[in-house]
């Protein structure tokens, strides 16, 4: 794991290489904190999140039969929405009940000039994906998406 | 990649007899040196694309094969729908249609050294690439089901290009047995204002000197000579082919019990063709094929209209278009009668021999062209197709290079000015909104494409006929 980046709460993302692509990690206390944390570490594989100021506010919902579908699905969410209103997202707000995700993200209009982006997620995938209690503390999720 | 449990048959093919639940025997076509160095989890997904139901003939590697979703990437495999053979999206990749166009452009080199700099400009500014770049077209809902149903002849009546163009692509621009209605809502959206777009990543318009010729004959027919000035463009069904691909994937995991089907690794995902999931996707795949046509043929009208600003004597023709993330229904002779399969190609180029029916009369007597493409620094390469069935993998050859370096590897080795500045030093124009994406593109991250080419050639699976040295590259 690279690039780990951890705040108070003992929440933290980081990005593990895996050839041509990229995997995702995101830790936290709960489920629905390390969903928070990968979702960063997702546009983190774009420009640094700092840079990503929180000016809109998108809502996402996603249901799934398991919590490995439902990060998928939450990662290609996110990519959908980033892709079709050209925007960047730096901050997450996530509840999981049951197999309901319910999402808000903060961000801005893609700016290629203060943003350089580095790559184009196209999809979240199945590969490397794990969503559950973590060997140290707290929840783990990560997979690997397709750049 | 172990080679002890393969059986070397030549130089260049090595065979896996199948062994637990494989249904047919694994083939690696490359050298040793290649093979050696190839991932061992390319042995682990031959082998499990080997046990997928109605698999026919054997599970392939092409000489640049390396971990993939699933099937390798550089795997190919053919399955028979009357022998419950399935359709995989994991087998077809998420970037459907990826593939590789050549033009030619009646200029030589020396043409173009004293506006080098102004060519890479101009071309920067006119073809959108990267990630938030916006093409200049905004499909309504009528327009994009014509275009996912017309390809590269649907742009051609948009007054991107000429029917000329049509000859010289797969299909001829226009792939059949699309289905617009198996295309969601969100994947329309997606690609709503990108069509004309270069996207990011390993996609690139490039501008290349051919510097050798293989084959003069072949090189002759593709109307290539030495020191001609090439164009090429690398890009695919942008977010369209992404979402389907998404989508279809996910669809095909929750299935998969449904049909009896045991996953070993879920990115295997796939449905029987006969079944309405198989056939659904096949439909959106083949409109997918055709998002990736007009793209690719939109591209080529930005690219002429670029050039001729600059350069007002080029004569821009296309050599060939090939896709090399696809499901093909093709004709092949298998054990003395000809069959009807569908061929997974994921990071692998269609490659029919002489006097294919398919291939445009031009080129009946060499093959069809084969566009193995480099990465920036590095060299690309054309070869022509030679033959089909199960001794050339069902018509098939390499793609490109491979990466040998994680992007993660490459972002520590260089930084994206410093490969700007040494490419300028050996002549070559790199233009990029991002400079952390040359930096994770750098040449020295693949491998040696030369290396793969001459494998193929050695292997029969294509041959070679020219060489191409960048001169101006477009990084998204």
């Amino acid at each position: 794991m690279t690039d780990p980046t951890e705040q108070a709460s003992g929440a933290r993302w980081s990005h593990f290489p895996h050839g041509a692509d990229l995997g995702v990690c995101g830790m936290g206390m709960t489920r629905a904190a390390a969903f928070e944390q990968v979702a960063l570490a997702l546009f983190a594989a774009i420009t640094d999140p700092a840079d990503i100021r929180p000016v809109s506010r998108v809502a996402i919902t996603c249901r799934a039969p398991n919590d490995a579908v439902l990060l998928v699905d939450w990662l290609n969410a996110l990519i959908y929405e980033a892709v079709t209103r050209k925007m960047l997202f730096g901050r997450f707000d996530v509840r999981i009940e049951g197999g309901e995700l319910r999402g808000e993200a903060w961000g801005e209009p893609i700016d290629p000039s203060r943003h350089h982006p580095a790559v184009e997620p196209k999809g979240a995938t199945f590969t490397e994906l794990r969503v559950g209690p973590s060997p140290i503390n707290g929840w783990i999720a990560q997979c690997v998406v397709d750049v | 990649m172990d080679l002890s449990r393969f059986v070397r048959e030549t130089d260049t093919k090595w065979r896996l007899e199948p062994f637990g639940a494989m249904r047919v025997p694994a083939v690696v076509f490359a050298d040793e040196g290649l093979a050696a160095e190839m991932d061992d989890k390319v042995f682990q997904q031959i082998v499990n694309v080997a046990t997928l139901p109605g698999i026919v003939g054997a599970s392939y590697a092409m000489p640049d094969a390396h971990w993939g979703y699933g099937f390798p990437i550089g795997g190919v495999a053919a399955f028979d729908p009357d022998a419950g053979g399935v359709v995989s999206a994991g087998g077809v990749g998420f970037d459907i249609s990826c593939g590789v166009r050549l033009l030619t452009t009646g200029l030589k080199r020396s043409d173009v050294e004293h506006c080098q700099e102004t060519l890479a400009d101009v071309l920067f500014t006119s073809v959108p690439a990267g990630l938030g770049s916006r093409g200049h077209i905004d499909l309504s809902p009528r327009e994009m089901d014509a275009m996912l149903l017309g390809g590269a002849s649907w742009a051609v009546t948009q007054g991107y290009g000429t029917s000329v163009d049509l000859e010289r692509i797969e299909e001829h621009g226009q792939m059949a047995g699309a289905v617009p209605a198996a295309v969601s809502d969100r994947a329309r959206e997606r690609q709503r204002r990108e069509m004309g777009t270069l996207g990011s990543g390993n996609h690139y318009l490039e501008v290349q000197e051919v510097t050798e010729i293989h084959d003069k004959d072949a090189a002759s027919a593709f109307g290539l000579a030495q020191g001609d000035v090439v164009i090429s463009i690398h890009c695919g069904s942008r977010g369209l082919g992404h979402q389907i691909g998404t989508e279809f994937l996910r669809e095909m995991v929750i299935a998969a019990p449904g049909f009896g089907l045991e996953l070993p690794d879920l990115e295997l995902a796939c449905a029987p063709i006969e079944s309405d999931l198989g056939r659904r996707y096949l439909g959106a795949m083949r409109a997918a094929i055709n998002c990736a046509l007009a793209n690719r043929q939109i591209l080529t009208h930005l690219t002429r209209r670029a050039v001729l600003s600059v350069l007002p004597d080029a004569d821009i023709r296309v050599v060939f278009d090939v896709s090399h993330n696809t499901c093909k229904q093709e004709d092949h002779r298998v054990d003395r009668r000809m069959r009807r399969l569908f061929v997974h190609r994921k990071g692998a180029t269609r490659a029919f021999g002489p006097a294919h029916p398919d291939l445009p009369p031009a080129l009946r007597t060499v093959g069809q062209p084969v566009l193995i493409g480099g990465s920036m620094g590095t060299m690309s390469y054309v070869m022509a197709g030679s033959g089909d069935g199960l001794a050339h993998a069902f018509a098939s050859a390499c793609h490109g290079a491979g990466r040998s370096m994680s992007r993660h590897q490459a972002m520590k080795h260089w930084r994206g000015r410093q490969v700007i500045d040494e490419l300028r030093s050996r002549g070559i124009l790199i233009r990029s909104p991002s400079a952390r994406g040359v930096a994770e593109e750098a040449p020295g991250a693949y491998k040696d494409v030369s290396a793969v080419v001459d494998a193929a050639h050695a292997a029969g699976l294509a041959r070679k006929v020219a060489r191409l040295a960048p001169v101006v590259c477009v990084k998204g």
